[in-house]
């Protein structure tokens, strides 16, 4: 886990108890996602989108939440969250 | 008020309990769709159970039939966050401060101040997501998918907003006013909800910082002790939890401004906004007239129905709603709805209107508002990149047996 210990505690300061109940595929890459991904929103921000995005969608989502959004992923999890994104919830 | 830091150390000793990022790890149960995602429901502390969009930050949505009543309850009415760090605002702690470089006088306010040194008004005034039924757009729209309930109708007390400005010196060159609150985001790097308005909307009388929803004090989710209230736009500038606001000489060019909340300029009304328009681009800004049926639902059966009254509500920017008309048969024909008390511009009117089949089948319902100044509902929604402004015609179809 690379996630500092401050963010962390941002995370759990802000979830909601409804949270624990949305769980995202199993699948590889899952780890990077929840790891940055869930520091700043609840994962139903995924499913929500799972019929809307394609690889493209996802592509400039995640690219969104780096340039406008200031989440600190590096390039290579990008290339992992993406490829999971688009994987298992594109349209 | 809370700041960051003692948000850190209040909820660092909280991580261990909640375990961390496990609690989000689990696996086996399949993804919500789209339209399952909608149909979620939940509450937050102080509030009835909602429409869930999504948990952190929070997005909750009102279920249609709360729209019958002509305010809609405080424990009933929706919530949008854009970030998720939400600090419960202490009444003593509260600052409102005024500054930015067209005001010669920096001010700062304690609620007592606000509440005591100004005088309060009162209005009736419609909160309308931007974004509501963004859902409903096909193809989809990527954003929040809200159905019909980003939305309520309340009764807002406080105090005007240019009286409070009033004190600060506002210079010559003022151009717009930045508005913040109290919520951020969850990294130092995440760009804070600020907004701003040209200094005219800023300066009309009808522009409030509100501290009193429906006769009671803001809940915590719908801005705790202190918003604004700008009747006829768009709620994306309803700042909550308001803490500052800015006078400035230049277009205020944050990231909620210059790249969100944006639409076509070819395709929509004049927004009233010049100094944040584009050559192709304008900020959202004045709701447009829209109507809703509240009281049938797409696909409702009833039976033995020989009068049924059909409800709703119908709303614009505030120019003031004209007519409701029916129709029963897909928009062949329309039939003028009885409008119910006017409760001010801003408000949104209920309308009724009474429906008595001549015989058994399906009826395609639809309902169509017009304001004063003659405009009317599209049949479709005007189609734009982020999904706003969705007020084409509703319809649903009943089965009378």
């Amino acid at each position: 886990m690379r996630m500092p210990i401050l963010l962390l505690s941002f995370f759990a300061a802000t979830a909601t108890a409804g949270e624990g109940q949305v769980f995202l595929k199993d699948r590889p890459g899952k780890n990077q996602v929840v790891a940055q991904c869930a520091m700043c929103h609840s994962l139903d921000y995924i499913t929500a989108h799972a019929t809307i995005l394609d690889r493209a969608g996802w592509e400039k989502t995640v690219g969104k939440m780096i340039n406008s959004m200031g989440a600190p992923i590096d390039d290579a999890d990008k290339r992992v969250i993406i490829n999971y994104l688009a994987q298992n919830y594109g349209k | 008020m809370v700041d960051r830091r003692d948000f850190i150390k209040k909820t660092a000793s909280s991580l261990a309990a909640l375990g961390g990022l496990a609690l989000l790890q689990r696996s086996g149960l399949a993804a919500a769709t789209r339209a399952e995602a909608s149909t979620i429901v939940d509450a937050l502390s102080g509030k009835e159970a909602l429409i869930k969009q999504t948990s952190r930050p929070p997005n909750y949505e009102t279920p249609t039939h709360y729209f019958d009543a002509p305010f809609t309850p405080n424990n009933q009415f929706f919530v949008r966050y854009h970030n998720a760090v939400i600090p419960e605002v202490k009444i003593g702690d509260w600052r409102l401060r005024i500054g930015g470089d067209a005001a010669r006088t920096p001010l700062e306010f304690s609620l007592d101040q606000l509440r005591k040194d100004f005088e309060q008004v009162e209005i009736a005034a419609l909160c309308l997501c931007s974004g509501n039924r963004r859902g409903l757009f096909e193809p989809p729209v990527p954003g929040l998918q809200w159905g019909f309930g980003a939305m309520g109708n309340a009764l807002w007390r406080g105090v005007r907003l240019k009286d409070v400005l009033a004190g600060a010196g506002i210079d010559k060159s003022a151009l717009e006013v930045s508005l913040a609150g109290a919520d951020s985001g969850v990294l130092p790097t995440t760009p804070n909800f600020v907004k701003s308005l040209p200094l005219a909307k800023a300066l009309d009388e009808n522009t409030l910082i509100a501290f009193e929803m429906n006769g009671e004090p803001l809940p915590h989710w719908n801005g705790f002790p202190a918003r604004l209230i700008i009747p006829g736009w768009t709620a994306t500038y309803w700042i909550k939890h308001l803490t500052a606001l800015n006078v400035l000489s230049k277009p205020f060019d944050g990231y909620w401004m210059k790249t969100a909340y944006r639409i076509p300029k070819d395709r929509f009304p004049s927004g009233q906004f010049s100094s944040q328009e584009t050559e192709t681009a304008m900020p959202i800004t004045e709701i447009l007239v829209n109507s809703l049926i509240t009281n049938l639902a797409d696909g409702q059966a009833m039976t033995n129905a020989k009068s049924i009254e059909i409800k709703g509500v119908a709303w614009d920017c505030g120019d003031g709603i004209a007519r409701v008309e029916v129709s029963t048969d897909g928009g062949v024909n329309w039939h003028q709805a009885a409008l119910k008390q006017d409760y001010g511009r801003f408000s949104w009117r209920q309308w009724r209107w009474v429906f008595e089949p001549k015989h058994p089948g399906q009826y395609r319902i639809m309902a169509r508002a017009t304001s004063h100044s003659g405009v009317s509902q599209p049949l479709e929604p005007i189609p734009n990149p982020s999904g706003y402004h969705h007020n084409a015609v509703q319809k649903i179809t009943i089965h009378l047996a």
